[in-house]
């Protein structure tokens, strides 16, 4: 049977991406007016990658066809 | 026909880009695989309402939790923290974590090893079928209401946010949640939950990082508070010596007699909707675990919930308003400041996060109140009361074709709110009328033998007839409130507690006079369902670290400094 962890780590994994990259694309490509307060921290990205590491973490460790069922 | 005042929004707060739809698309998208994933593991009752009982203390713990962290309690709390301060955390910590030891330490050994589904069925077993009865519909009947209302304020909350068709929301999120309980019973409302915990936290906990970042820190953000409000919004029990010295108006009786001792205890302990999650533990110590993990999470979800509405206070431009006069004005009331955060922080990518926690959060609300609902129809009132004969493959059945009924109740509700918003009002009221005679009733059948089955059923009763009474009293006369909560200081929330305070003691007494005047069971009848008959199982011979025991010292500890820290 397929982990919790793993559909946990899947979503982290694949929402991480997403927000890194939109992050990723700001940052090339700033906003003449930003819309949101604190726009020079790029929290997209760090915070993106930050869900990627631990989405893949989860991922590898929890993957289908180990013994760790949740 | 006039217009109901919940039509009347501002316009809406944000828009989405295409990463925040592909965000939000995905997430329905992987609630739904796990649903038809787990459609083969819910052939059997114990599979389709149990989970198999085979749930780690880890996603027993989550999930426990979860299915309490709905959404109209992230965005709800977060406006009462605006409103009130930080006195809104009481209704994390003393009013949630001593009552989630307690069960662990306490009550869960009773409702494990009497192997009941549910709550109305330890009832069953220890006290007879009236008080199963009387526990039973009310409990069905209220979450399929409670169930309606969340759903109508989700849909409320999206139409506002992201100017979304009220009706689009409303079938979207009850068809998915139709879907995957239906095909997965309790371990599909379990896994999505404990999904939903990780999404709400990865949505929600970027707010109060880059809140705290603007208002310079703690120290500063007080500073803004104290000049912005009162020095008092930033105080946790200095200011409860009396009703006039804290903006909720309540005291320190209320706080710790009525939501402590009484409302919180009520809720954690036997409230079905949550504790159905711990009974599908795998093992004793498992089941003592979570409600333990539960707490040590429970006690930093103010971070997310109490500190943003907090930071609204010292960083937003404009000043929110009472919801009643939002309706009127269209401007933003106190439950709008945690979407108004979100929008204030979050971008493309990140704002697609946010809202799908808030997406989350209503559907884990949702799942709870419906998989409860299904199981004690099922197995309390269907089985006992109609059809006690069938097949388990049929109960089985019987619990999918419930879910959907429930969930198209729910719908019903929800549309029945629409047209009279004040019916809100009413169902959450009903809801607090059972919790605390409830809590007395079990308790006493845990811990006193000599409490009888007429005591129980009529301490239950009596107790839930003086909840809806005094609730009707200050309704009819509002400056009763002074005699309820023996104050003329007394607010509204003040009510909530000392009602409940009352209502617990009357169904304390009266079951106690009734249980002395009626025949006893023997104690060969109560072994396995009351303290001192029954031999506790013990967790096995493991280490200190690894027992419930220690981690709930644990958590008590930091729980006791985080008071005096914010004292």
């Amino acid at each position: 049977m397929v982990s919790i962890w793993f559909f946990i780590g899947l979503s982290l994994l694949v929402n991480g991406v997403l927000i890194f990259g939109a992050g990723l694309y700001e940052l090339w490509n700033p906003p003449a007016h930003p819309t949101v307060e604190l726009f020079n921290l790029h929290a997209s990205v760090w915070w993106g990658a930050l869900m990627t590491v631990i989405g893949a973490w989860y991922c590898y460790h929890f993957k289908p066809g180990q013994k760790k069922a949740g | 026909m006039t217009i109901p005042s919940a039509f009347i929004v501002p316009a809406r707060l944000v828009h989405l880009s295409a990463v925040d739809v592909v965000i939000i698309v995905f997430y329905f998208a992987l609630v739904l695989a796990i649903g038809f994933y787990l459609r083969g593991r819910a052939n059997t009752g114990e599979d389709f309402f149990m989970a198999g009982r085979e749930m780690t203390a880890w996603v027993a713990g989550l999930s426990f939790l979860s299915a309490n962290l709905g959404a109209l309690e992230l965005m709800g709390w977060a406006g009462s923290a605006y409103q009130y301060g930080i006195l809104a955390t009481h209704w994390y910590w003393i009013g949630a974590i001593p009552a989630m030891l307690f069960l662990a330490l306490v009550m869960m050994p009773f409702y494990y090893i009497s192997k009941t589904h549910s709550v109305p069925g330890y009832l069953k077993l220890r006290f007879g079928e009236p008080a199963r009865a009387v526990s039973a519909v009310s409990f069905a009947f209220m979450t399929v209401l409670m169930s309606g209302v969340n759903m109508f304020a989700m849909a409320k909350v999206m139409q506002i946010v992201l100017g979304w068709d009220i009706n689009f929301s409303i079938w979207v999120s009850s068809i998915t949640v139709a879907i995957y309980v239906a095909l997965g019973g309790l371990r599909s409302a379990i896994f999505n939950e404990v999904l939903q915990f990780f999404l709400i936290w990865a949505g929600a906990l970027l707010i109060p990082i880059l809140g705290l970042y603007e208002a310079g820190g703690w120290s500063n953000l007080k500073v803004q508070i104290a000049q912005r409000a009162s020095d008092q919004y930033v105080h946790l029990w200095s200011g409860l010596g009396s009703f006039t010295d804290n903006p909720m108006g309540i005291n320190w009786i209320g706080i710790v007699f009525g939501l402590a001792a009484v409302i919180s205890m009520g809720y954690w302990t036997t409230d079905f909707l949550v504790v159905q999650r711990i009974l599908a533990a795998k093992d004793i110590r498992s089941a003592e675990m979570a409600p333990i993990i539960g707490a040590g999470f429970k006690m930093f979800v103010p971070l997310i919930v109490i500190l943003p509405g907090l930071l609204g206070l010292a960083v937003l431009p404009m000043k929110l308003v009472p919801e009643s006069v939002a309706a009127v004005t269209g401007a933003h009331s106190y439950n709008d400041v945690l979407p108004l955060m979100l929008a204030r922080y979050c971008g493309p990518g990140l704002l697609g996060l946010g809202i799908t926690a808030l997406i989350a959060g209503f559907m884990s609300g949702m799942a709870g109140n419906v998989s409860a609902f299904t199981t004690v129809w099922t197995y309390d009132i269907y089985r006992p009361l109609i059809n006690s004969k069938g097949t388990d493959h049929h109960y089985v059945n019987m619990g999918r074709w419930t879910t959907v009924i429930g969930v198209l109740i729910s719908v019903g509700t929800a549309y029945l709110v629409m047209q009279f918003a004040s019916i809100m009002d009413y169902v959450q009221a009903l809801f607090s009328f059972f919790i605390a005679p409830l809590f007395g009733t079990v308790i006493l059948g845990m811990l006193w033998k000599r409490a009888t089955g007429p005591g129980g059923f009529w301490g239950l009763l009596c107790g839930t007839v003086s909840s809806v009474s005094m609730w009707a009293w200050v309704k009819a006369d509002p400056s009763a409130l002074r005699y309820v909560a023996l104050s003329p200081h007394a607010k509204a929330l003040a009510q909530d507690m000392f009602q409940a305070l009352w209502s617990f003691l009357v169904c304390v007494v009266v079951t106690v006079v009734v249980s002395l005047a009626t025949k006893p069971k023997t104690d060969a009848e109560l072994t396995g369902l009351v303290y001192g008959l029954t031999p506790v199982p013990s967790v096995g011979s493991i280490p200190v670290y690894q027992k419930p025991i220690f981690w709930a010292g644990v958590v008590g500890v930091v729980f006791f400094v985080l008071n005096i820290y914010f004292w």
